[in-house]
């Protein structure tokens, strides 16, 4: 090329200047890292031994990411990291607020546990069809959706958990998972095409992706522009993948299939993917139609709660017990989105945070229930309270967590919203919520008794009960406990995240200002 | 030209929830490549229909030169084939061994994962 033929451009208004430094590599690392060790695991797919301690490595690693993101953004606020140098709102933007950083330390933490719960649960078949790199492909997919930016690419992250959760769900190919599958893979497809929809009448009006940038973008077109029918197809999309009523069947049709160690990572992580999809999209994007449909919303989460608590009454197979009490968590949190004040917020965010400790470890432990006593059914189970007085212990404890009593966790985000659904005199959520506690006691209240305090059954053959592992299988559990014990005694640290989070998302200004101000971007 | 291409959206997504909604597995499989093919006309109906010139700057300009085809919905549509392709390939394998191993391919009598009359859990002991 001729220099002299070539105009002199300033790129400084379309690229970023300079090299990112090298902590601010934290905002890609919690998916970045699951992801090249994914393909380090395809790697070495036949040496199966390998396989746990290397995806244990690489997910301790991606946690220390997660950490050191989640104290630079308390310390700094949001932090924003753009691909390929192209200024937002033309590259796509990592964009790592509070409320991300909290879910995507979270939801990593537990995928660790998982990852050694594993080392006992799935044998050498399962890990050489893969389980290791789905459960890294799948957490670097959550991640990506906790912190990404941008709407299109939120799809993408959708995309990748949703397939990497397909691997997860048919490994073994029993009779009953290939079932389970069917429902789960159609359903799952249809709601993110939804969301593919909706994306594409969004793009269709505002003509950016961006997620900063539509939510700067929203107030003008509010007048001219069809958002209320791309709010409400949000809402159709993202409550379908949180398994809001009446969306929820494919819920309880799969997740009692495969792994046990599966079955705690979907119920500890997918649908609070879709829960914090709606509350990035009702509150940054469209707060004023989220005023509009705040009575859908919570007539939606009143049936949530009590159905979802209805329907676990009804069941023998614990986990699906499991799986209807992580609907009706669901259903807890959506009415902390209807009422939609910061403080319903918070509470929204530390539930969140709380259900994904809890229904992993309530899962874990139904995998250690059929450990100790050969059997997931209320028929079968029993005399566990002798045999196991640890496994009682913990089982007690998430029991009073999940229903919302003391000492774990679950009290504290249940006051939170209680205070805010009085504050907001939605009566009915105040009692619903209420409601739904007390029957999630009764139910939990109901596989203790039944398994741990009600004598062993002689009808009962148990075949293949075994010892439980001290490490893969109390190890995980009580290391879920800790954060848990935490929340529920010292909540204060907790609470001020979940507060910040609340903030930011009550606030769209900062949001915003977090990605275009540094740069001064058009 | 929108007009036209938002009738046969229209028409793809009628035929799609049509199939979709049908017991069998093979019609919600067809329902759903037709439904995957309904978005990527969406998406790029959305992103407004222009005369087929490059957007490419012309060397020695800073700025394109006239209006140009938006780049934008073609990688965003690219992306879905690429994601919806793979989707439906698994989906389809999973319907064959579903077929084999359950013997139908009627969703009414895919009762596996949750048996027809499982009976109350213990009411006491």
């Amino acid at each position: 090329m001729a220099a002299e033929t070539s105009v002199p451009v300033d790129t400084s208004a379309a690229f970023v200047q300079g090299a990112t430094s090298l902590i601010d590599w934290a905002v890609i690392a919690p998916v970045a890292l699951p992801i090249l060790g994914g393909a380090l695991l395809l790697m070495v797919r036949h040496r199966t031994r390998l396989h746990g301690a290397l995806a244990f490595g690489v997910l301790a690693a991606a946690l220390a990411a997660c950490l050191v993101l989640l104290w630079r953004v308390m310390g700094e606020g949001t932090q924003v990291m753009t691909m390929g140098r192209w200024l937002p709102p033309y590259g796509i933007t990592f964009q790592a607020d509070m409320l991300g950083a909290a879910f995507a330390t979270a939801a990593t933490f537990v995928t660790t546990a998982a990852a050694v719960f594993a080392l006992r649960d799935i044998d050498a078949t399962g890990r050489r069809y893969g389980f290791y790199p789905f459960l890294l492909l799948m957490i670097a997919g959550v991640n990506g959706a906790f912190l990404t930016g941008d709407i299109f690419n939120l799809y993408v992250w959708f995309e990748v958990f949703v397939i990497s959760s397909f691997g997860l769900l048919i490994l073994g190919s029993e009779r009953r998972q290939i079932d389970g599958a069917v429902k789960y893979a159609v359903l799952n497809l249809i709601a993110t095409t939804v969301f593919l929809i909706t994306t594409g009448y969004l793009y269709g009006v505002f003509g950016t992706l961006n997620m900063a940038d539509i939510a700067r973008k929203a107030e003008g077109l509010r007048a001219s522009g069809p958002l209320m029918t791309i709010a409400t197809l949000y809402l159709l999309a993202f409550g379908m993948k949180a398994a809001a009523f009446p969306l929820n069947f494919w819920l309880p049709a799969s997740y009692h299939t495969p792994r046990i160690v599966t079955s705690a990572m979907f119920g500890g992580l997918l649908t609070k993917v879709g829960v914090y999809a709606l509350l990035r999209t009702f509150t940054t994007l469209f707060p004023v139609e989220r005023a509009v449909l705040a009575d859908a919303i919570a007539v939606v989460a009143v049936l949530t709660m009590l159905l979802g608590v209805l329907g676990a009454l009804a069941q023998t197979d614990i986990r699906r017990t499991i799986g209807f009490v992580v609907i009706s968590g669901i259903g807890t949190m959506l009415a902390g989105l209807a009422i939609g004040s910061p403080l319903a917020l918070t509470g929204t965010v530390l539930y969140a945070i709380h259900s994904i400790l809890i229904m992993t470890a309530l899962y874990l432990v139904a995998g250690l229930m059929r450990e100790a006593g050969g059997s997931f059914s209320l028929h079968e189970l029993g005399g566990l309270y002798r045999s196991h007085p640890l496994l009682a212990a913990m089982m007690l404890a998430l029991m009073l967590s999940a229903a919302g009593l003391p000492p774990l966790s679950g009290l504290w985000p249940k006051v939170v919203l209680v205070k805010a659904a009085i504050a907001g005199e939605a009566w009915w959520l105040t009692g619903a919520i209420l409601v739904s506690s007390v029957l999630t006691t009764v139910v939990l209240g109901r596989v203790f008794a039944l398994s741990f305090w009600r004598p062993e059954q002689v009808s009962a053959s148990r075949p293949d009960t075994r010892r439980i592992d001290p490490v893969a299988g109390y190890g995980t559990v009580l290391a879920l406990l800790v954060p848990a014990l935490w929340i529920g005694l010292w909540p204060e640290p907790f609470l001020r995240i979940a507060e910040t989070a609340a903030a930011g998302l009550a606030d769209p200004a900062s949001y915003i200002g977090s990605v275009f101000s540094a740069q001064g971007g058009s | 030209m929108e007009t036209a291409l938002t009738g046969i959206v229209g028409l793809f997504y009628a035929v799609a929830i049509y199939l979709m909604l049908s017991k069998h597995i093979i019609r919600v499989l067809l329902g759903i490549a037709i439904f995957g093919n309904a978005v990527n006309l969406t998406i790029f109906t959305a992103g407004r229909v222009l005369r087929e010139v490059p957007p490419i700057i012309a060397e020695g300009k800073t700025v394109l030169d006239a209006v140009t085809a938006n780049p934008l919905p073609q990688a965003l549509i690219l992306t879905a084939i690429v994601i919806s392709f793979s989707f439906f390939a698994f989906l389809l394998v999973l319907a064959y061994r579903a077929y084999q191993e359950l013997g139908t391919d009627d969703t009414d009598e895919m009762r596996i994962a949750e048996p027809k009359g499982e009976g109350l859990p213990p009411l006491g002991y």
